[in-house]
């Protein structure tokens, strides 16, 4: 792949800064099939916020982790106040000052906030025995140092997820930190407790810390970062001073490559409708979903992680029940009230999350393919193995399937292979709308391109097609037409002229709508 | 179709597989399994003279007959992902149930129904409890193991259910030819009609699917709250068909009949290679499984071993056989 | 905490209900709520009550104990034939004994959950049955009787201070010792963060393995203790001895809002909960009903108590909807 660094990004201009706290080099990780990080660099300056920016699968989150001392790196060094440091363990991180806020808390229901924040080094008093006193009241001032009201001796339980959060920011800043990473703080917190956290951040700057800020909102990045950092494919791309950058800078370097040229080439032949849905609802997940979906064509869902796609392509498959909207399949209209009407209509889904929803790791491939079919190859019931491995020799072929045998283990093969199977499973029920959520996360670039085009072939066959995606590339690369979602709804539905990765971007993070 | 072109030159032929079914099979859990088995019938015949007698040895397939056809529904059950800890209780209250339809003059035939019709009633009302309200199977069924057995108490306390009609014995004493008892085929047909189910059905892959993945199973298109349903009911109605033959078998109902013949159930299970935590197992694992455990415990029992001793040697097998594998995996790293 | 809420908890819904039962009971029964017969009553209870403080850790850490009563039992013929042999060794000692081998075998359990990572249910399944079984071979199956137990030895548990028994004061001990441990110590909020989210606990540095471990081995320390106490009290040892009980100290431990996939629980509710099931089996004979209800009476109770558990603890989805957050 072409590697382009925008040349406004290529020498970060020299600053008035103090040294950095914290300084990646030539930070490399690889996993079986996957290279994860490549000869990444990052700085941290105290009294700073360094926003650190890229598309889902950039590797924002194995930096994280590397910082955390979960993973360890394959190559290059970690300097800490520009000494070699090694982080080997969760706790030698948190001794060298580094903590993190994870996207998703990880937290404990069932004790206290005060609890939860001094779990493992809660203040001693007599007997060795837990001050309980002491360690309230420290938690409430952390607390109150954060703005939030809180009562230290709440069940987390009983709190909202802002208010979780917070504690979760009080846990990370009741160890003596220096570097504090954030890692889509903001992905549940409505605008007051944004604004809340900002003052915190604003606060945390005052006091010296280094702060690693991880968003893919645009505005909150202009608004509260001094600098920034743009990762692509595991790759630092380009970084700088926000104040020196624009919007369509970052976009651009962020998104990056040439988009028409690693996808297949396809003159789409858009045929009748098959799927109409109107006004799709749940309670509390999406509301106001419509739209219509022909044979042929190929439906991008864009958003970003949160926006309720996945959601609403789960209700449209049977997984959950929609408390409104309805459905119709060539017109016809239809109930769907579980997966196997799901199925029965012709609607089939490839799940986002392989591992759990989609891979049935510990049974042969060919018992994974025929799982949805198992009522084609049977007969009153029985099995026909003949016809089983008939079925699934066929499909696996179709999609390029490399394993030593159609009765090996799902489980011990690469992750597109495993995906080629997901896939052959569902179009081995002859579906007439296959939904791909995430089609090509976490696999290697061989097998993406595989997926790709298998996708495009299916629909010059003259199937539906819905692709979520989160990569801008796939979805313009991919798509005739792209549905926006935002916080449950239809943002914007985007074809043609429209269909920029700007447009896209802007749409997704509502920059110029709301938020302002 | 340029389309069609490229992904046909791509294609490569993948075998169905790479070992004969027959190969594998031979280094399989039930190999060993049947191995043990012949081991300790050997044994068995040097350390006594009576054990090779074929009257003795249809005694001893009483040992086992029972918990037997029991487990064949708990294998499913516990492949899963599920597991029935109420069987023995389920026993209790069926036995009592016709007990007491007996003492008003019930019939053979009413009477087997009232058993089978009140298991399966326990069998629905766990299965309901797990699949309707979604609480863990453990839980429940140490719940209801505590209810059927409590109201068989409240029924009979301290006293003892007899008068079964005369032709009742028919299940549990009579002999379907020669040494051939009627448990005996009765153990042989039930061992057929699962091992069909699990290996040979749409339902038994269902049953496979749901142990190793119930997300994914579901995100198939499998009715995975049903066929647990189901498996709570088959397992249910094979506890009823046990306490047709042990009440015939015995004569009479007490509140404590099959007292901690769950235990038994259980190790059976695991003892023939179902994995606890579900998703593997086979039927014919479990029938070794049961010659083992009838052996060993026919053999003990020529040698004037007491029962509880029999106990001792049943849990321990119980952990051994997860423990083994697990520590010589540890040793080998 | 608000009024409200601390009447909405688990622990005021069962003391509220065993308030009802008690009120109920003595509109016809006046003697039953004599105070001579509540302190009968809690004495009764006192084994029920310091097993379920035992069993509740296990719980907590996402395990359970099946082995309790067995290990009890086991426990109990081993002080009772060392009584046997010596009849002089003072009954710290015999206490001694009794914790240390109850512990080793709740180590055994741990050990086997942690190191080989055998599902808790099927070790204990396997160690009930083996450790009840080695009383048999050590007893050979006879009973140990009042007249061969030594009177220091009998009188021990029965020993009146200040109007109660020493059985008594044991388990209001064991209960104040248990909530210091698990309110606070370090240890004793492993268990409950072990138990409510293991992966988190690992990233807080708590070894879920041993915090499982040490579960086990309270557990077995504490029915080592009982062991002694309930043969000392009756005054006879045998190899059925407390067989089944170990289902009242799980029903205990559901009944009293323990939360059986961990994390979740509270002394008070354990306690409660054995204070529920044991005003009940009193409270049977005094109102006429065959003391064979008390089985199934129990079973319905843990039925109840885990869909009202399962009712509480519903998860919620992700909320994207912005109008849903504000609406909750």
């Amino acid at each position: 792949m072409r590697q382009e660094i925008p040349p406004a990004a290529a020498g970060p201009s020299p600053l008035p800064h103090d040294a950095p706290i914290l300084a990646l080099r030539g930070i490399t990780k690889t996993f079986p099939g996957v290279r994860a990080l490549s000869d990444v660099a990052l700085e941290l300056y105290p009294g700073q916020v360094t926003a650190l920016i890229g598309e889902n699968g950039a590797g924002k989150s194995t930096l994280v982790k590397i910082l955390t001392g979960i993973y360890q790196p394959d190559g290059g060094e970690i300097l800490l106040d520009g000494a070699p440091a090694r982080l080997d363990s969760p706790q030698a991180a948190a001794a060298a000052g580094i903590t993190a806020i994870h996207q998703e808390t990880v937290l404990f229901d069932d004790l206290t906030v005060a609890e939860n924040i001094f779990l493992g080094h809660a203040p001693r008093g007599r007997f060795g025995l837990i001050d309980t006193r002491a360690m309230r009241a420290r938690a409430a001032r952390l607390l109150q140092g954060l703005g939030a009201e809180i009562d230290p001796g709440t069940p987390l339980r009983d709190l909202g997820i802002a208010s979780k959060h917070l504690v979760a920011i009080a846990r990370a800043l009741s160890i003596e930190a220096r570097v504090v990473i954030m890692d889509e703080p903001t992905a549940a917190l409505s605008h007051k407790e944004i604004e809340e956290l900002y003052t915190l951040i604003e606060r945390l700057k005052a006091q010296g810390k280094a702060i690693l800020f991880i968003s893919h909102k645009f505005d909150e990045i202009f608004r509260i970062a001094d600098r920034y950092t743009v990762f692509r494919d595991g790759q630092m791309v380009g970084a700088g001073l926000i104040a020196e950058a624009s919007e369509a800078d970052l976009v651009r370097q962020m998104v990056g490559r040439d988009v028409s040229q690693i996808f297949p080439s396809r003159t789409p032949r858009i045929g009748a409708p098959v799927l109409q849905v109107e006004g799709y609802a749940h309670p509390t997940e999406f509301a106001d979903i419509s739209f219509t979906l022909r044979a042929g064509e190929i439906l991008g869902f864009y958003g970003l992680v949160g926006a309720g796609r996945s959601e609403f392509c789960q209700a449209l498959f049977g997984m959950t029940r929609p408390a409104a909207g309805s459905l119709r399949i060539d017109g016809q209209p239809v109930a769907i009230r579980s997966p196997a009407d799901a199925v029965a209509h012709g609607i089939v889904y490839v799940p986002e999350d392989r591992g759990r929803q989609g891979a049935i790791g510990a049974m042969p491939i060919f018992q994974n393919v025929t799982l949805p079919s198992l009522a084609r190859i049977s007969r009153n019931g029985f099995l026909r193995l003949a016809e089983e491995f008939r079925l699934a020799r066929d499909y696996c072929e179709r999609l390029d399937l490399r394993a030593a045998s159609l009765d090996t283990p799902l489980g011990t093969l690469s992750g597109g292979n495993q995906q080629k199977v997901v896939i052959a499973k569902w179009l081995a029920t002859r579906p007439r709308v296959i939904i791909l959520d995430e089609p090509t996360k976490g696999i290697d670039i061989g097998s993406k391109a595989a997926v790709h085009e298998f996708m495009a072939e299916l629909a010059a066959q003259g199937l539906a097609v819905i692709m979520v995606s989160s990569e801008i590339p796939e979805i313009l690369g991919m798509s005739d037409r792209v549905i926006v979602m935002r916080e449950g709804r239809i943002a914007a539905e985007l074809s043609g002229g429209d269909l920029t990765p700007e447009t896209l971007v802007r749409h997704a993070a509502g920059i110029g709508e709301t938020g302002q | 179709m340029t389309d069609m072109n490229l992904t046909r030159e791509a294609v490569r032929a993948i075998p169905d597989r790479l070992e004969h079914p027959a190969r594998r099979a031979l280094k399989s859990w039930e190999t060993l399994l049947l191995a043990v088995a012949v081991a300790i019938f050997i044994a068995n015949s040097f350390a006594s003279p009576y054990f090779l007698d074929p009257w003795n040895l249809s005694d001893a397939t009483f040992n086992f007959t029972e918990k037997a056809m029991i487990a064949f529904a708990m294998a499913l059950l516990i492949i899963a992902g599920e597991i029935d800890l109420s069987v023995a209780s389920t026993i209790a209250l069926a036995s009592t149930a016709m007990g007491a339809a007996a003492q008003v003059g019930v019939g053979t035939p009413g009477l087997v129904a009232i058993g089978l019709a009140v298991s399966l009633a326990c069998g629905a009302f766990n299965g309901a409890l797990v699949t309707g309200l979604g609480l863990p199977s453990i839980v429940v069924t140490i719940g209801t193991m505590s209810l059927y057995r409590g109201i068989s108490y409240i029924v009979l306390g301290d006293q003892a259910y007899r008068g079964y009609p005369a032709d009742f014995a028919w299940f549990g004493q009579g002999y379907a030819f020669w040494v051939i008892s009627v448990e005996f085929v009765l153990f042989a047909l039930f061992a057929l009609l699962f091992g069909i189910l699990l290996h040979a059905t749409n339902f038994g892959r269902a049953v496979y699917a749901i142990g190793n993945n119930a997300t994914a199973a579901a995100f198939s298109g499998i009715r995975v709250e049903r066929v647990k349903f189901i498996l709570f009911l088959l397992t249910g109605l094979m506890s009823g068909v046990a306490a047709v033959c042990l009440t015939s078998r015995l004569g009479s109902t007490r509140p404590s009949i099959a007292m901690g013949w769950e235990l038994e159930v259980v190790t059976m299970v695991v003892l023939g290679g179902v994995s606890i935590l579900g998703g593997a197992g086979s039927i014919p694992g479990v029938v070794i499984a049961a010659f083992v455990m009838g052996l060993v415990t026919f053999g003990l029992g020529l040698l004037n071993v007491p029962g509880i001793v029999m106990s001792i040697v049943i849990g321990a097998l119980l952990i051994a056989v997860i423990a083994l594998p697990r520590l010589w995996r540890k040793w080998r790293g | 905490m608000t009024l409200t809420r601390l009447l909405k908890t688990r622990e005021a819904m069962l003391a509220v209900a065993i308030a009802l039962m008690l009120a109920l009971i003595a509109s016809r029964f006046p003697a039953f709520v004599a105070p001579g017969n509540l302190v009968a009553v809690f004495n009764d209870t006192a084994p029920l009550i310091i097993l379920a403080l035992g069993q509740m850790v296990v719980i907590l850490t996402r395990c359970i104990d099946l082995s309790v009563a067995a290990t009890l039992a086991l426990t109990g013929m081993v002080v009772a034939m060392l009584n046997l042999a010596l009849p002089d060794l003072p009954v710290a000692a015999i206490l001694a004994v009794a914790v240390a081998l109850g512990c080793g075998l709740g180590m055994v359990n741990g050990l086997l959950v942690w190191k080989l990572d055998i599902p808790p249910i099927v070790v204990t399944l396997g160690t009930m049955t083996i450790y009840r079984g080695t009383a048999f071979l050590i007893s050979g199956g006879k009973w140990v009787n009042a007249h061969e137990m030594s009177d220091a030895f009998k009188a021990f548990p029965r020993a009146q201070i200040l109007g109660l028994p020493v059985m008594s004061w044991i388990a209001i001990l064991v209960v104040v010792l248990l909530a210091v441990l698990l309110s606070r110590t370090e240890t004793g909020r492993a268990f409950y963060a072990a138990g409510g989210n293991p992966d988190a606990a690992t990233y807080a540095g708590i070894d879920v393995g041993r915090t499982r471990f040490l579960a086990f081995a309270l557990s077995g320390a504490l029915a080592g203790l009982v062991g002694y106490l309930w043969v000392a009290r009756y005054a006879v040892a045998y190899v059925d001895l407390a067989a089944g009980f170990e289902l009242d100290v799980v029903a205990a431990c559901v009944i009293g809002g323990v939360a059986i996939m961990g994390g979740v629980g509270s002394v008070a509710g354990a306690v409660l909960g054995a204070l529920f099931l044991g005003v009940i089996k009193n409270a049977l004979p005094v109102i006429n009903v065959s003391p064979f209800w008390q089985m199934a009476i129990s079973g319905a109770a843990i039925i109840i108590a885990v869909i009202l558990n399962a009712k509480a603890g519903r998860t919620r989805g992700r909320i994207i909807l912005r109008q849903a957050e504000a609406a909750r």
